[in-house]
């Protein structure tokens, strides 16, 4: 039997123990959201890819200690909130706002209060009178504060948490109202913490009032002299200057970033996107929509791209450049070629200390797969990966990454988690700020790696010499030989 | 290329390498940003008196208010009793948030579960949310008690706790006898100092509702919402310990908080028993150690006939001596000779830094109990607290501070805001400086906008590691937040003199 099948069999029997533990309606419902990669029939074809499809972007069960987040989280937190330029309002009671303020990393460049406003929490702070009377005139009130207290503000965002919906508000009436006052950009978003079953409806809603409320609007269009080699880069937010690190390798090729969404972005770079010649994605889960929007109104193309790693870069450079002309071709060759040397280094110094070390992931809807060869490219192994709010077109597109055997979860518990990683020991987790401690203590390395523990940047050639370094210190730091007492290791 | 192994630059150096920078510029041009003049004019204005007065004037938008929301309590107090597994029940996101948020302060796993409700449960009500939700939670984690909080996704739309709670029992998710103690915590009323109080009050209603109390010799003691329970609470028990007295910490998170890293993750570990809950019904009397926190609380106990006590979290000279006092009164037991030769170290420590102390100015910001407190300390040790600010202070607080400078010739000119947020305070910095804020992490980007240094004293504290860990309590702690407050005098005033060659006399080496 091979290792493959070896592994296949006991995730297999893994898995059914792990339900074991369910009462029997929710172990009904858990048990399609639990996998294990199959092989590719490449027999048959080819092309094809593992296959490890689950059921995917349902609603989490009651009780179980879903690691999930909102659709509030997914427009504020993630694609409105670094829009650097605008103020984004967290409609409702003060928590929401208050929880995520300053947590996402995305980091820019600006005067915080005064022209730049994402690490700032800005909230209407409902109270019992806002819900029993309805909230439009208190933000109504609210967007003339913003305009008197920051005047160089491009622009706000309204982004709703659960009460403004129930209750029956009129945000988008306010909004029109407002901007004919002021005529700045005013955004509702419905991104109410009920709606959806994740973080991932966040995303989509966000995407459609860019369409609707930006895009569509010709708004404050800024003089702009295009070129046959604008892209944007979608689905970056700029974590630990992610944006950045990628940024530099795109224009060392010779392409032209002309927008960033949404890390470090401005809403100037919103509004000029149908401009570009390419759409560049890195998180399809949260920007796919209005990649294919734009593809559709604006005839634009869209290519998913993946910075994580050296022999990713390499692949998508080339395959960003295919959609150009020779120059950008060669500017990619010379991209990689300059880069070489520190990929060398990296992997000469570090592999030897990480070989053969085990990862287990569960993060968001894109890196579960997307970093994966990043570890590989230092001799790891990918033992269990899953996503929190991914779809369907993300499990399939895990099979290009996961080989046969590899555990596969969507949505998975905290219960399940902690069995499958008590299990299976591998040599370090990489997951979310909730699930980090409880991993350590059980003597296993982690690292964050949706904030990169307070590191980064990871994407590009730059973030793999601090990616590596990373998962070196943390596999190999003295304290996990510490855990027991040496009086009981005697014993 | 600025990058290498031997050398590797992450985030807070890589991009200040000149191709970085170059690309920056380069974004700059496409990103339509006002132009640095008008930024630097808009900047200097914002910190003018000018400003202060328009942004006094705000009546709805809140900008960087220093509160979270009532469920955070909840979790928070749950988290102090054994075995218990906190349940909000409403949408998802916010338990996300709850658990990272504590997360991030204490560097500790923090669980909690959601009853995941989205549309359908808003059209319809959560009561399968409810029922489902209890028998997932107790089979997953054996919890010896479910704490019910609510979000206020079903607070608007009214869902009934007690009547789930019994539906679900009846349906069996949990055993008929399984304590599910509960709390409306609507997040538009109060703040989490309130989640607290309504979720105390709750457990305290589980075991005691329809009880007779058979007074006894004991006392109880409930900390409130502390981001230093750790350290506090231990500090609190030694107290108590060398006092001699019987007594019932009601909610100690000092464990749940602080488990040690031994290869064993203990989702529970620690906290007030239950069986002690229970017990609590027959002490003499039932101390807070944050009134704010607790008046719906203390309201409940004292209809028992307990007698109840409140402080505004009991930090400094006095005012531990005010707790110590109180506790002997009750208990009849005196004040043991160590704690008067602790206190004496706390004086010893105050007469030997005096002189820097003194006539220092300071602006202070947190939950209301915490400022108070402060306050009182600050003024002890001859300073000045200027500018008090909670945002989830009221005017009954505001007075209660007033009283406070009123007591003492240092504080003559301070004045306490209630409601008001870190906006307000940034104003207030800006246009009365002071010499050093009181507050927590989100003070930074006070510091930074004002030149104000920070000591970071009261929760959450995110970008300093394990200073929950050490007492603010009792004359020992007193003591830490004496030594806080000088190293960072002393730092300011060698940073100042390596700042300026013409200053290089004032970097002194004794002090």
């Amino acid at each position: 039997m091979s290792l493959n099948e070896e592994e296949t069999i006991f995730n297999t029997r893994l898995i059914e123990e792990v339900l074991e533990a369910y009462p029997e309606k929710a172990k009904k419902r858990r048990q399609k959201h639990l996998t294990v990669a199959k092989a590719p029939d490449t027999e048959a074809d080819p092309g094809a890819l593992s296959e490890c499809t689950v059921k995917s972007n349902i609603k989490s069960i009651p009780g179980v200690m879903t690691i999930r987040g909102c659709a509030y989280a997914g427009s504020k937190g993630v694609v409105w909130g670094p829009v650097k330029d605008m103020v984004h309002i967290s409609h409702g009671p003060v928590g929401c706002g208050h929880y995520s303020w300053s947590q996402r990393r995305n980091f820019y460049t600006g005067t915080t209060g005064v022209d730049s406003f994402v690490t700032m929490q800005f909230t209407s702070d409902y109270q019992e009178k806002d819900i029993v009377f309805g909230g439009d005139k208190k933000l109504k009130k609210i967007l003339t504060e913003i305009d008197e207290l920051f005047p160089l503000n491009h622009g706000t965002t309204i982004q709703s948490e659960c009460p403004v919906g129930l209750i029956g508000d009129d945000i988008e009436s306010v909004a029109r109202e407002q901007k004919k006052i002021s005529g700045k950009t005013i955004v509702p978003v419905r991104c109410e913490g009920f709606r959806g079953v994740s973080q991932s409806l966040g995303h989509h809603i966000a995407c459609d009032v860019i369409r609707d409320w930006v895009l569509d609007q010709d708004g404050n269009q800024v003089p702009f002299e295009p070129s046959p080699y604008d892209v944007n880069i979608l689905g970056d937010y700029n974590i630990g200057g992610d944006a950045w690190s990628s940024r530099i390798l795109l224009e060392e090729m010779g392409l032209r970033v002309i927008g960033s969404w949404s890390g470090d972005a401005t809403l100037a770079e919103i509004e000029r996107a149908p401009k570009a010649k390419m759409n560049l994605i890195h998180c399809y889960r949260s920007l796919n929509y209005i990649s294919r929007h734009m593809e559709e109104k604006h005839g634009i193309p869209w290519m998913e791209y993946n910075l994580f790693g050296p022999s990713q870069i390499a692949a998508s450079l080339r395959s960003i450049a295919e959609h150009f002309d020779d120059k950008i071709k060669e500017g990619a060759e010379r991209v990689i070629a300059k880069y070489q040397p520190l990929v060398d280094a990296i992997i000469a110094k570090y592999r030897p200390r990480l070989e053969g070390k085990k990862v287990l992931l569960y993060v968001g809807g894109l890196r579960s797969r997307h970093v994966v060869n990043a570890y590989t490219d230092l001799g790891m192994e990918i033992v269990g990966t899953g996503y929190e709010f991914a779809h369907n077109d993300d499990y399939q597109r895990t099979g290009h990454y996961v080989k046969e055997g590899t555990l596969i979860y969507d949505d998975a518990s905290t219960y399940e988690l902690e069995k499958f990683i008590e299990a299976i020991r591998p040599d370090l987790v990489g997951s979310g700020i909730k699930e980090k401690y409880a991993v350590q203590k059980a003597g296993i390395p982690f690292r964050q790696m949706h904030s990169w523990d307070y590191s980064g940047p990871y994407h590009g050639y730059d973030g793999f010499a601090i990616f590596a370094r990373d998962m070196d210190l943390a596999i190999n730091s003295p304290v996990w030989g510490m855990f027991k007492a040496p009086w009981k290791t005697a014993a | 290329m600025p990058q290498s192994v031997e050398k590797t630059l992450d985030y807070s150096s890589l991009f200040l390498e000149p191709e970085y920078k170059e690309m920056l510029a380069t974004k700059g041009k496409l990103e339509n940003m006002p132009e640095a003049d008008k930024v630097k004019e808009i900047a200097e204005w914002t910190k003018s008196w000018e400003y202060r007065e328009k942004n006094f004037a705000r009546e709805a938008l809140k900008i960087n208010p220093a509160k979270a929301c009532q469920p955070l309590g909840a979790v928070f107090a749950a988290a102090g009793f054994e075995g218990t597994l906190s349940f909000v029940h409403g949408s998802q996101g916010c338990v996300a948030y709850y658990r990272s948020h504590l997360a991030r302060h204490f560097k500790e796993p923090a669980s909690a579960v959601s009853s995941s409700m989205t549309e359908d449960a808003a059209v319809f009500g959560g009561l399968n949310n409810m029922v489902d939700g209890l028998a997932n939670a107790y089979s997953l984690y054996s919890p010896k008690m479910i704490a019910v909080s609510t979000t206020c996704m079903a607070e608007v739309i009214g869902d009934d706790l007690q009547s789930f709670i019994n539906t679900a029992k009846d349906k069996g998710s949990v055993p008929a006898d399984f304590n599910v103690p509960f709390a409306h915590t609507p997040a538009f009323v109060g703040s989490h100092v309130t989640g607290y109080d309504n979720m105390m009050k709750g457990i305290l209603e589980n075991f005691w509702k329809g009880k007779t109390r058979t007074p006894n010799n004991s006392i109880n003691i409930i900390p409130g919402f502390d981001g230093y329970a750790v350290g506090n609470n231990r500090e609190l028990k030694r107290i108590l310990d060398l006092m001699d007295v019987e007594y019932t910490i009601l909610s100690d998170v000092s464990d749940q908080f602080d488990t040690p890293s031994d290869g064993e993750f203990r989702m529970y570990d620690g906290g007030t028993p239950l069986e002690a809950v229970g017990g609590a019904i027959n002490a003499k009397a039932t101390i807070s150690m944050q009134s704010y926190c607790t008046p719906k609380t203390l309201e409940y106990i004292g209809t028992f006939g307990q007698e109840t006590a409140a402080f505004h979290y009991p930090l400094g000279v006095t005012a531990t001596d005010d707790l110590l006092m109180k506790v002997s009164e009750l208990t009849g037991k005196a004040i043991p000779a160590e704690l008067e030769k602790e206190r004496g170290r706390l004086v010893d420590a105050i007469t030997d830094s005096q002189a820097h102390l003194h006539g220092k100015s300071y602006a202070i910001y947190g939950d209301p109990d915490f400022v108070y407190s402060m306050a009182r300390f600050v003024m002890e040790t001859g300073g000045e607290p200027r500018h008090c600010l909670a945002t989830n202070g009221t005017k009954a607080w505001e007075k209660k501070m007033q009283a406070l400078f009123d007591s003492s010739a240092f504080g003559q000119d301070c004045k306490a805001w209630g409601g008001k947020d870190l906006w307000h305070m940034r104003s207030l910095l800006a246009t009365e400086k002071v010499d050093m804020l009181i507050g927590n992490s989100y003070g930074k980007y006070l510091e930074r906008d004002t030149d104000t240094p920070l000591v970071r004293l009261t929760f959450p504290i995110f970008d300093r590691h394990h200073h929950h860990r050490f007492p603010l309590w009792g004359y020992q702690g007193g003591i830490r937040v004496v030594v806080a407050l000088l190293d960072k005098f002393f730092d300011e005033l060698d940073k100042k003199a390596v700042a300026s060659d013409d200053a290089a006399y004032a970097f002194e080496l004794t002090r």
